[in-house]
């Protein structure tokens, strides 16, 4: 697959796909309207952990999938960092054989139930659809129908394995299991390297098990593709530091060639605001991984969590829906959002955004906190907020919001969740003295192989773009296990 | 999973755990730390590697029953095993050589200590220790201190072994006596707070080890934040050490008790269970 356009356009050729295509006439295809994801009731919804999204029915899917017009040129495999066959796969639904798409997806994307459900395929794939680009009409329903053909052969229970190469019992490690990792995995198996992941926490998954809320993306769907990587042949050791428990050298020792970092974004950021360090206030990460990793919420766990019933979280960012959402069903009575742009420039996902309007959350936009207030045993009760209004366009492009002096006023909250970014984990970095980085923190790497200034290792996802989705940090992890594969190939099995 | 090797009680509430960790025995150094989880349902919590021995492949670990985790530890035996032991995490402790250094552990502070005494005779500092604990059979690993001070001094809260007085006192003796250098404050929050009150008003730079409530130890959660020198910081990565005249003890204090009442109801839960059982 060295030239993924080449083999796209190869793939149309096909007979079945010529005659799938002449069966309907495009004009009949672009008048179908788009399908609406099923989801389970707003009010409801905000009450359990179970997930909001409840998938298509095949008919569904099918009918979606003859919207679908098999372009000659297909302009929405650009928008996948990926790059999945998306024709393919979607013409593979059209002629029902379901598991043929899932095989598809699968031929570059080793997560394919995960991208269904949390890619931002708004942004991507369906951003550059040709319905979205010249048609103004809403774009084929790329993601749904992706998670479909997931879940389709996931309940089938004939999910397939890769074809994998001959082992060719060169040893590579993986430092992180997150969607990176996991990505790199998946590639280096099926080019027959003995794989080792290596993940510091006790659960493989990374953010998609301590991050992502069990309501977007179940745990249970992320563990069953670990499995399938396991069945790749892929090995994955937990409460391992690479760094820590053993040092680069000590595995170089132990035979292994070369390395990927997907060791993600570590330390969550603070505003450094009066009162941030009073009980109550968390960072997303540490109130998100209590709930989703450690299990607070249920009765027979030990991890303790503060359910509050007047939750504030500030930012606008996905990790920000994902904490409020999760705070109101915590209990919460009041969950708000502060944020400082406008609800149009937040950047979390347009369904997330609405997913949480539909549950009750509040949105207090143009707000910014300033300072937090605390009762006598150091518990926040308070947050003093400030309004902003919009200026000139900044470097993001977005309209910069301005403070407005005297416009502060003070809110009861009893629980704060600060959702504002993060930045690279150190551990990995503070371990390699000749690793070349960033002012920022992330590992500098060549953006085509992914190479970093030491050069059996290689890094993608957080700790190289400093804060990104997961679909970016596979298609980085997958760019790697290309540049580790060729790097193998050329210094190594001389 | 981690097989428990060795257990001795020094109290009724305070043990000793050796266990199995080979590559956290290889690689860690006084002043790490390690984050264990009893089982599928336990929290995660950190402890200071106490000692370690490469050869056979073991930690040691000095536990005090203070809640639902501590009480199920000191509830295993020999033979049982711990889910996850994920470390050394933190930096290592500075070492070199001061000159005299003052080694004052409350507790089980003491545990966390007896590296660092190690290290620091051995890299040729005069190592006075002070132990200190409520009543006498709160002082442990009097003997391993030993072996590794030029001096060790006792005080008990009651008289009831060694001096009567508090920790500071024995401090003061010491300091008041000779030239210190360096000190080493480690024990429980409001321990470190006076002891370190205590080193200043002598301008003897003082370290101290942070243990405050943390989630994963790798620097993801901030569970662990403390303000050092006016900056927010985290105890799992940018310490567990730090400057003690930079620690500001009473926001420290207050957020380790953030979960004082979940922790309470947790434990009184576990009580009955295990009455229950019994």
């Amino acid at each position: 697959m060295e030239n993924i356009a080449e083999y796209i356009k190869e793939g149309r050729k096909e007979a079945w796909r010529a005659e799938l295509r002449k069966s309907m006439k495009p004009k009949e295809r672009t008048s179908l309207e788009r399908v609406q994801m099923r989801e389970q009731d707003g009010e409801e919804r905000s009450h359990n952990s179970m997930e909001v999204n409840l998938g298509l029915t095949e008919q569904m899917a099918v009918a979606e999938s003859h919207r679908c017009l098999d372009c000659p040129q297909p302009t929405c495999t650009i928008g996948c960092p990926v790059g999945i066959n998306i024709p393919k796969f979607i013409k593979k639904i059209e002629a029902q054989d379901f598991l043929g798409a899932a095989a598809a997806i699968k031929e570059t994307n080793a997560l394919p139930a995960v991208c269904g459900r949390v890619c931002p395929q708004e942004k991507q794939c369906e951003l550059n659809c040709f319905y979205t680009q010249k048609l103004n009409l809403p774009p084929i329903a790329i993601g749904h129908l992706e998670r479909f053909a997931a879940d389709y052969e996931r309940n089938s229970g004939k999910m397939a394995i890769p074809e994998i190469s001959e082992s060719n019992g060169i040893k590579v490690a993986v430092v992180g299991s997150g969607p990176s990792g996991l990505a790199a995995a998946g590639d280096l198996a099926k080019f027959g390297y003995d794989v080792t992941v290596f993940e510091a926490l006790h659960e493989i998954g990374g953010v998609l098990k301590y991050g992502i809320p069990e309501f977007r993306l179940p745990n249970d769907i992320v563990d069953v593709e670990i499995e399938n990587m396991r069945k790749m042949g892929v090995k994955f050791l937990t409460d391992f530091i690479v760094g820590k428990t053993a040092s680069f050298e000590d595995l170089r020792e132990q035979g292994f060639k070369a390395f990927f970092v997907g060791s993600g974004a570590g330390l969550p950021r603070f505003m450094n605001i009066p009162g941030e360090n009073y009980n109550g206030i968390f960072s997303s990460n540490e109130y998100l991984t209590r709930v989703n990793l450690m299990k607070a919420a249920h009765e027979d766990y030990d991890t303790p969590v503060l359910s509050g019933k007047n939750v504030a979280v500030v930012g606008g960012g996905n990790t920000a829906m994902d904490s409020v959402r999760t705070a109101k069903r915590l209990g919460a009575d009041r969950a708000m959002i502060i944020y400082r742009r406008s609800l149009e420039e937040m950047p979390a996902r347009k369904e997330e955004v609405h997913h949480a309007q539909a549950e009750g959350i509040e949105f207090m936009n143009l707000h910014n906190p300033v300072e937090y207030f605390a009762d006598e045993n150091g518990r926040v009760n308070k947050m003093r907020v400030q309004k902003m209004e919009l200026g000139e366009p900044d470097a993001s492009g977005r309209r910069r919001p301005i403070p407005i002096e005297g416009s502060e006023f003070d809110i009861d909250v009893d629980t704060v969740v600060v959702a504002v970014g993060v930045s690279p984990n150190p551990i990995v970095p503070s371990s390699l003295k000749d690793l070349k980085m960033s002012d920022w923190g992330t590992i500098i790497v060549d953006k085509e192989t992914m190479q970093s200034s030491i050069p059996d290792i290689f890094a993608g996802g957080d700790i190289v773009r400093g804060g990104a989705t997961v679909i970016l940090a596979m298609g980085d992890g997958r760019k790697a296990a290309v540049g580790i594969h060729n790097y193998i190939q050329e210094k190594v099995a001389k | 999973m981690n097989k428990i090797i060795e257990m001795e009680f020094f109290s009724e509430n305070v043990a000793k755990i050796i266990l199995e960790a080979p590559d956290i025995a290889k690689s860690r150094k006084a002043g790490h730390f390690v984050i264990i989880r009893m089982d599928e349902k336990g929290e995660r919590i950190p402890l200071t590697i106490a000692d370690g021995d490469p050869e056979k492949g073991t930690i040691t670990l000095v536990v005090q029953k203070v809640g639902v985790s501590s009480a199920k530890l000191l509830a295993k035996k020999v033979g049982d095993e711990i889910l996850d032991v994920v470390g050394p995490l933190g930096h290592a402790t500075h070492i070199e050589n001061y000159g005299t250094v003052l080694c004052a552990g409350g507790g089980v502070g003491v545990a966390p200590m007896m590296p660092i005494v190690k290290a620091l005779k051995e890299a040729g500092n005069k190592v006075i220790t002070v132990l200190a604990g409520r009543t006498k059979e709160l002082i442990i690993l009097e003997d391993e201190m030993r072996a590794y001070s030029d001096e060790v001094m006792i005080m008990t809260d009651d008289g009831s072994y060694g001096k009567k007085g508090l920790v500071t006192a024995g401090m003061e003796d010491v300091i008041q006596r000779e030239k210190v250098n360096k000190a080493f404050v480690i024990g429980p929050a409001i321990m470190m707070k006076f002891g370190s009150l205590t080193t200043k008003k002598y301008n003897i730079p003082t370290d101290v080890s942070l243990n405050t409530i943390m989630v994963d130890g790798t620097g993801m959660c901030g569970a662990c934040r403390v303000s050092i020198g006016g900056k927010t910081k985290f105890v799992c990565v940018d310490g567990p050490e730090f400057d003690a005249f930079e620690v500001n003890w009473d926001e420290m204090m207050t957020r380790m008790g953030a979960y004082k009442t979940e922790e309470h109801a947790a434990y009184e839960k576990y009580l009955q269970t295990v009455e229950k059982k019994a």
